[in-house]
């Protein structure tokens, strides 16, 4: 059903513009107009909520010289080509394209407005005027895997998936390496529902994997279903996208928060500055794009001294999940010991690590 | 004094052709007074959703490209609708022929040409009006309502795709991400010049009027509409309402599927799961808008086109939220709904309480 | 396989099934009143916001669903008056709605995302909850009690009473209902208030009661499955609580299935069973003809009195 109904049929979406309204043309006029496009609406409290707080941040850094506008809800289909276009011909100096989906729009775009600088969102095809970004999300899950490793006492960790892509896989396997340098016998159960979105679907998921022996779950879906789920059953998750405590202030452990507002300012100032070059950005905790949020009161002392130490080997660049030896689900060792993945191997991994169960 | 609704023995013609206009204009002036009172500039913003797309040169490829789809799945419907059979998984079935489209363009790899072009259109047709024949199969022989056997079938569909480029036709390159490979250039459709307008938006522009031409100076035309609109005299006359509804089945499900063809060859060039974009809902919309006719569907496809293209530009220009757009279009097609009346009925005031 | 196991994994399915069968429940009545309403999803999410809205201004969750059911009322009324008093379209008019719901509910929904309300909590003290058996039962959300009692007295409804078989009869014909004197209209307009009111408890389910806060487009097409339901329920109101069980019981299964390991089939082949089988349920349930069928006769068919 995901598949067919969400934003398609229904255009519907969307909250009042933050920004200011177009008031004064003259002053507007001096400022460099930086664009955005988002998948989702803004109010959807996960994805596209994350990148317009990024992009909120910029008004609020550099309010005097930069000015923003943003779509909603653009479809990663051919539409998303004369949104593209309109924004560079609205004098938009820097578009970023905020959903893997708009790819190849963004390349052919980018090809009519040479004098445009473009930024696509966990893409990997770049041009002279097309740079790409992405988070090291996985480093956050490896403090995740951390703090559930450390305190599950079943050992059987839940994954919460949305697809089987890149992004999902590494979080998942970072989150499992993670807890088993904690507990060796730690296995990871994952369901991923083919949705990034699905509060009903997520909920029932969450009940599921508790239900066949987790007693913790990490979500990589964008709704609070599933801590408010755990919450009423006195378990405990771990969240990603923004700090969801409010929504369940005891299940809530703590959460992955995405962070662009740091690299959006910088490249914004670049542009300001005429400094901006493509560029393949992969921001990770040290550079403030990935944040953990507070960790919760019921967090043990052991897994807060367990978790600050993965967080500060991040920060110090002395410490990285994917180091091997790594055997995969079939135990056939795919890193060999002492060996660190690169950022292109971890782009393009499609295989689990040893202890997760998955249905494929 | 109270209102009075007469029928007409004819439908009016001049109110078949005012009303859709009078609507639209309507929908703009009450656009700009509810824009006003939320706080946002209402004279630009319908400006920009309605006239904007028209007047900007560089925005009428973007309205082609966007209408294309539309009125040609809207074509089919329209003679379906006609002749009382209520498709309404065009959805569907414009998915379908997109498939079918994408299972011969990967059978001949990066072998391309005319011909092969050609024919993942052609798949795309006959995917079309197989999934259709389903719903079609079921009505004739088991009397199953179309409306929602040709429903549920639009979900299958859905989840075959999922299916398809998330497995087997998954792009090896593409990182895992469920996304077909590009198509090679030589099994796209021809664009004009620069622009993104493709072939199909030709084949958008002729086939209203060769189905303006078929729906009023054919047999099969006359047929249609007698057996919609008077099944017994129909009988009489020797039409055969299963053969009807055959065809209407087969004609918008081939539609719908020509159009998710056109589609993929000529604009997105690779199938993933946004492909399924709700066309095929919007253009029952068109067809109703464009009360049936041939080349109502065309002029209402562009005038839906222009208020989707519009509402995203005025997303940037005005800062209006794209749900406003939405509820905008809703609106429109309420008002074009209500208007219908005046089509059928003549208003009358008389005098007294009760008739 | 444990005791516990069976009734956890039970509870999941209640979830899943509470929103569909209560959206089920009302589209079947319109149906049975001969008015198709594809509107469904829309009402669902103007039950939703209205819910969720009303109960964070009066803390009330009681006032939050009535507040949802006048929400989704209100909404099936728009559709109401285009189709019976312009004669307008049902199936265009209902599509409309579902652009309409969705815009509406998100501008409505502005000043409330990611606010929280309480849950919904039980209507039974916790600690007669607390065993597992004891959940299987009282472990709910009153919403669960009211879809559950509301199939039987809503069967009892269209079956046994007067206005109920005004009701089917206006379904069934119009227009000789119209000749005997009953108002084809005022029957048309309460079935779909009453609709309208089911689907925004549903749509409140979700906004409430599964996940007690506001997200745009958070009902994720449930909408469209209440509609199936029906049809796979061949409009019998004992099937529609089969059937939606059986729906809940198959997205349940999925999820099983993959949470345990198992992908001996591809997860959208399960996706994809609840509309393949209504599809084969409503070859059954016609084939049969129309002695055997519960089919309205004036589905989706305009009330065109000659006078």
């Amino acid at each position: 059903m995901t598949t067919i109904s969400r934003r398609t049929l229904i255009k519907g979406a969307g909250a009042v513009a933050g920004a200011t309204l177009v008031g004064a043309p003259a002053f507007a006029q001096d400022k460099v107009k930086v664009g955005f496009i988002f998948l989702g609406p803004i109010g959807d409290f996960g994805w596209t909520w994350a990148h317009n707080k990024g992009r909120e941040a910029v008004d609020a850094a550099l309010g005097d010289k930069v000015e923003t506008v943003y779509v909603e809800n653009v479809a990663e289909d051919a539409s998303a080509i004369p949104v593209l276009r309109d924004l560079a011909q609205q004098g938009c100096k820097l578009i970023f394209t905020c959903s893997f989906g708009y790819m190849d729009q963004t390349l052919e775009v980018a090809k009519e407005f040479p004098d445009v600088k473009f930024e696509h969102c966990t893409g990997f095809k770049r041009a002279d005027n097309v740079a790409t970004y992405n988070s090291r999300f996985h480093e956050g899950r490896a403090v995740l895997g951390t703090i559930a490793g450390k305190m599950s006492t079943t050992g059987v960790l839940g994954y919460l998936g949305s697809f089987k892509i890149p992004e999902v896989v590494l979080g998942v396997n970072s989150f499992a390496l993670a807890a088993q340098k904690q507990n060796p016998a730690a296995v990871v159960k994952v369901v991923m529902i083919d949705s990034w979105f699905d509060p009903p679907k997520e909920a029932a998921a969450t009940e599921t994997l508790v239900n066949l022996g987790c007693d913790f779950v990490t979500t990589h879906t964008d709704s609070p279903a599933p801590l408010q789920i755990l919450e009423q059953k006195g378990l405990f998750g771990l969240c990603q996208g923004a700090d969801m405590s409010a929504f369940a202030p005891t299940a809530h452990l703590t959460a992955i928060e995405d962070i662009w507002g740091p690299y959006y300012i910088l490249r914004a100032q670049a542009i300001v500055d005429g400094t901006w070059t493509s560029t393949d950005t992969w921001d990770g905790m040290v550079d403030g794009t990935v944040v953990i949020s507070p960790y919760s009161a019921a967090v043990t002392p052991e897994a807060v001294a367990a978790a600050d130490e993965v967080k500060a080997g991040y920060m110090a660049g002395t410490f990285d999940i994917f180091t091997g030896p790594i055997l995969d689900q079939d135990g056939v060792e795919r890193v060999k010991a002492g060996e660190v993945m690169t950022l292109e191997q971890l782009a393009m991994m499609d295989w689990f690590v040893k202890g997760v169960e998955s249905a494929s | 004094m109270r209102i009075k609704l007469e029928k007409r023995r004819e439908p009016s013609m001049a109110m078949l052709v005012v009303t859709p206009v009078v609507s639209v204009l309507v929908t703009m002036l009450i656009g700009i007074v509810v824009f006003d009172l939320l706080g946002i500039d209402g004279f630009k913003a319908v400006t920009d959703i309605f006239i904007t797309p028209l007047i900007t040169s560089y925005k009428w490829q973007d309205v082609a490209v966007k209408a294309a789809p539309l009125i040609i799945i809207a074509l089919g419907l329209s003679v379906a609708n006609r002749a009382q059979v209520w498709n309404i998984g065009a959805e569907g079935q414009y998915i379908v022929g997109a498939l079918c489209a994408t299972g011969v363009g990967l059978a001949f790899g990066t072998m391309g040409g005319p011909v092969v072009v050609t024919l993942m259109v052609a798949a795309g047709v006959i995917g079309g009006a197989a999934w259709a024949a389903v719903p079609a199969g079921l009505r004739t022989r088991f009397s199953v309502n179309e409306i929602l056997s040709s429903l549920m079938l639009t979900y299958v569909a859905g989840h075959a795709l999922s299916y398809l480029v998330g497995g087997p036709w998954k792009d090896p390159e593409g990182r895992n991400f469920p996304v077909t490979a590009p198509l090679v250039d030589s099994q796209t459709l021809p664009v004009l010049g620069t622009s993104t307008v493709h072939l199909g938006v030709l084949v958008a522009v002729i086939l209203p009027f060769v189905f303006w031409y078929l729906m009023s100076r054919s047999v099969f035309g006359f047929q249609v509409r007698v057996v919609g609109s008077a099944p017994n005299a129909a009988r009489h006359g020797g039409f055969d309402g299963k053969q009807t509804i055959w065809l209407a089945m087969i004609i918008s499900g081939g539609m719908a599927g020509l159009a998710g063809a056109l589609e993929f060859t000529g604009v997105l060039h690779k199938m993933d799961l946004g492909f399924a974009s709700g066309y095929g809902f919007t253009a029952i919309i068109v067809c109703f808008l464009g009360r049936l006719n041939p080349i109502g569907c065309l002029i209402a496809g562009i005038v839906l086109a222009v208020t989707y293209v519009g509402g995203q530009m005025a997303q940037t220009s005005v800062k209006i939220p794209s749900s406003t757009a939405g509820i905008f279009q809703a609106m429109m097609l309420f008002l074009i709904l209500a208007s219908d009346i005046l089509v059928r009925y003549r208003i009358k005031l008389v005098k007294g309480a009760v008739a | 396989m444990s005791a516990e196991f069976i009734i956890l994994a039970i509870i999941t399915i209640v979830g899943l099934t509470t929103p569909i069968l209560l959206a089920g429940i009302g589209e079947l009545v319109v149906e049975k009143a001969g008015v198709l309403n594809l509107g469904v999803e829309g009402m669902m999410l103007m039950g939703a916001i209205s819910g969720f809205a009303v109960t964070v201004m009066t803390f009330n969750p009681w006032v939050g669903i009535l507040g949802a059911a006048a929400g989704g009322a209100a909404a099936s009324m728009l559709f109401a008056v285009f189709v019976l008093q312009l004669n307008s379209n049902q199936v265009a008019t209902g599509l409309a709605l579902t652009i309409f719901g969705p815009g509406l509910s998100s501008l409505l929904g502005v000043g409330f995302t990611g606010r929280i309300v309480m849950p919904f909590g039980s209507l039974f003290p916790a600690s007669l909850a607390k065993d597992p058996i004891w959940q299987l039962f009282f472990g709910y959300s009153p919403i669960v009690y009211f879809a559950l009692i509301m199939v039987p007295l809503t069967a009892w409804f269209l079956k046994s009473t007067r206005a109920g078989l005004i009701l089917r009869a206006v379904g069934e014909n119009d227009l000789s209902a119209h000749s005997i004197g009953y108002s084809v209209r005022k029957v048309r307009y309460g079935a779909i208030a009453f609709g309208g009111a089911m689907a925004g408890i549903g749509g409140a389910y979700f906004s409430m009661v599964i996940t007690p806060m506001w997200a745009e487009e958070m009902t994720a097409g449930r909408g469209w499955i209440a509609l199936a339901l029906v049809v796979f329920a061949g409009w019998r109101m004992g099937r529609l609580l089969i059937g939606a069980y059986f729906f809940g019981i198959l997205m349940a299964l999925e999820l099983y299935a993959k949470a345990a390991g198992f992908s001996f089939l591809p997860s959208q082949f399960w996706a994809a069973m609840p509309y393949v089988m209504t599809v084969v349920a409503l070859t059954f349930i016609s084939a049969r003809g129309t002695a055997g069928s519960n089919a309205p006769a004036c589905l989706g068919k305009p009330f065109l009195p000659s006078t």
